[in-house]
């Protein structure tokens, strides 16, 4: 398993384990983290997972593909170099320790 | 107005699916303590559709993967989860629902979450022939495609398109008819049926339209192929028929409640009985000076939180904000605002291979079908939610940086 902090908003921070090959969307939803929607189920399709890495997993992350990058800058007051689309990073063990941020508000 | 919140009293929801899954969670969050039943028809906890004809469908993505919420939230919520089981009547006098397994759920709000059900085709049930709606569906689909296999598709709306282009990934040899003389005739401009039609021949779908099925052929209970409408017969191992769904009203309807294209309800949710509420693609909703139905994910959740605020004693205006979205083959289409009355259509070329197509009506932008391109969709969502206004040349100058509409 792998460990991921979710830290909401308000400061809340829910570490929790989660299964390499979900995402780390799910695994905010199957641990019931609030404040990541993904109205859409993971299909890059609403941006309402949006987070922020913790700035030491930026470079760490597999970077952006077109899409996301497209969504990202619509979505909740984006970070260029932190905003990520959650349903878009597939969960790897490499993941371990990863520290995401959640908006205030979801798109 | 805000009147004191009933948090004890108790809720029943009818329908496991995407919206009363949202109705449920929303009352808890917002302080709900009373009983809270959530009854659903399928033996499925509640899970997400839009992956069935798609990642699922490939074996892309897991069966557990597609549950909305993980089994322990329903214990943690406190929230009683039926499956497996219908509603059969509402006593509306008594404030009870009667479930088939024969016991009897008393309420003092109610949601009808009951969805929708695919139109079948008249005539016997041939094997060889499917929907798709379910898990169950999808898991038949799934079992009977095979590499090779000629599938027919009836329906050239979204669900038969995307269960052709998820055929020929699988390596089925595909032909699609669609009765209207366009695909997706109902829900999108010349256009846009225009650049499905190009993309689902481009990759081999034998797409053929104003041509519909006179009938099934069969052999022992098993179908054949199809006689279509100009006479010609298409031999298939397989049909998915794709022809629309129904509002699933018959409870409602049996309980008095008024229904009109789905359970009517008010702008704030409520059927013609106030303790009953209706939400998802069930309900028929006042917009903009007519009455419509939704079938989308964005709608369900969306309406089922503004009627699960309201089952609490608040006053919410459903203000709908349609959107949707498709995956076939290499393109995603992602559609904001609700294509009807428009009578003009603005094509805008994106970065690399997207491209949109801008619904105008007069001077007003009534809604966008962006191909491959999540910027547009992006914008066009906020301009439709603000009503602001958009000059069709501006649009059509892929120069313009789309932004600029969002100044204010």
């Amino acid at each position: 398993m792998v460990s991921i902090t979710y830290i909401e908003a308000n400061g809340t921070a829910h570490r929790v384990e989660v299964a390499p090959g979900l995402t780390v969307m799910e695994g905010a939803r199957d641990n019931g983290v609030p404040g990541i929607h993904a109205d859409c189920g993971g299909a890059c399709a609403c941006s309402t997972c949006h987070v922020y890495v913790a700035a030491e997993w930026i470079d760490r992350l597999p970077p952006r593909d077109e899409i996301e990058q497209d969504m990202l800058e619509f979505a909740w007051e984006p970070d260029a170099e932190r905003s990520r689309l959650t349903c878009q990073i597939k969960v790897t063990p490499e993941l371990d320790g990863l520290i995401v941020t959640l908006p205030e508000r979801q798109a | 107005m805000t009147e004191m919140l009933e948090t004890t009293a108790p809720i029943v929801v009818i329908g496991a699916g995407q919206a009363g899954l949202a109705a449920a969670s929303k009352l808890r969050d917002l302080g709900h303590a009373g009983p809270l039943t959530l009854v659903g028809d399928e033996p499925e906890p509640p899970y997400q559709r839009p992956p069935l004809s798609k990642a699922y469908l490939l074996g892309e993505m897991a069966r557990e993967r597609l549950f909305l919420r993980p089994s322990a939230f329903y214990a943690e919520r406190d929230l009683t989860l039926l499956t497996g089981r219908n509603a059969t009547e509402i006593r509306r006098d008594e404030r009870q629902v009667m479930l088939s397994d024969g016991s009897a759920l008393p309420y003092q709000h109610l949601l009808l979450a009951t969805g929708a059900r695919p139109r079948l085709l008249p005539g016997p049930d041939l094997q060889g022939v499917l929907v798709m709606r379910s898990l169950a569906d999808a898991d038949r689909l799934a079992e009977a495609v095979r590499p090779g296999l000629r599938l027919l598709v009836i329906g050239g709306g979204y669900i038969g398109l995307e269960a052709a282009a998820t055929a020929v990934k699988l390596g089925l040899q595909v032909t699609l008819v669609e009765a209207a003389p366009r695909i997706l005739g109902r829900v999108a401009a010349v256009e846009t049926s225009d650049y499905f039609r190009e993309l689902h021949r481009a990759h081999g779908v034998d797409l053929r339209e104003g041509v519909g099925l006179a009938h099934l052929t069969e052999a022992a209970g098993r179908v054949t192929g199809a006689v279509l409408t100009d006479g010609s017969h298409l031999p298939a191992d397989l049909v998915v028929v794709g022809i629309g769904v129904l509002p699933n009203i018959e409870l409602a309807q049996a309980a008095g409640l008024t229904c009109d294209n789905g359970i009517s309800v008010d702008a704030y949710c409520r059927s013609s009985d106030p303790a009953i509420f209706a939400a998802g693609d069930c309900a028929s909703f006042p917009w903009r000076n007519q009455r419509i139905r939704l079938e989308s994910v964005g709608n369900a959740i969306d309406q089922a939180e503004v009627a699960a605020t309201n089952m609490l004693g608040e006053s919410c205006e459903y203000q709908a904000k349609p959107w949707f979205w498709s995956d076939q083959f290499d393109v995603k289409l992602q559609i904001a605002g609700l294509c009807g009355r428009h009578d003009r259509v603005v094509t805008r070329a994106g970065a690399g291979a997207g491209r949109s197509h801008w619904y105008f009506h007069g001077d007003r932008l009534e809604a966008v079908d962006a191909m491959n391109d999540p910027r547009v969709f992006m914008v066009a969502k906020r301009v439709l939610e603000g009503d602001r206004p958009v000059d069709a040349a501006f649009i059509a100058d892929p120069a313009n940086d789309l932004r600029a509409l969002l100044a204010s």
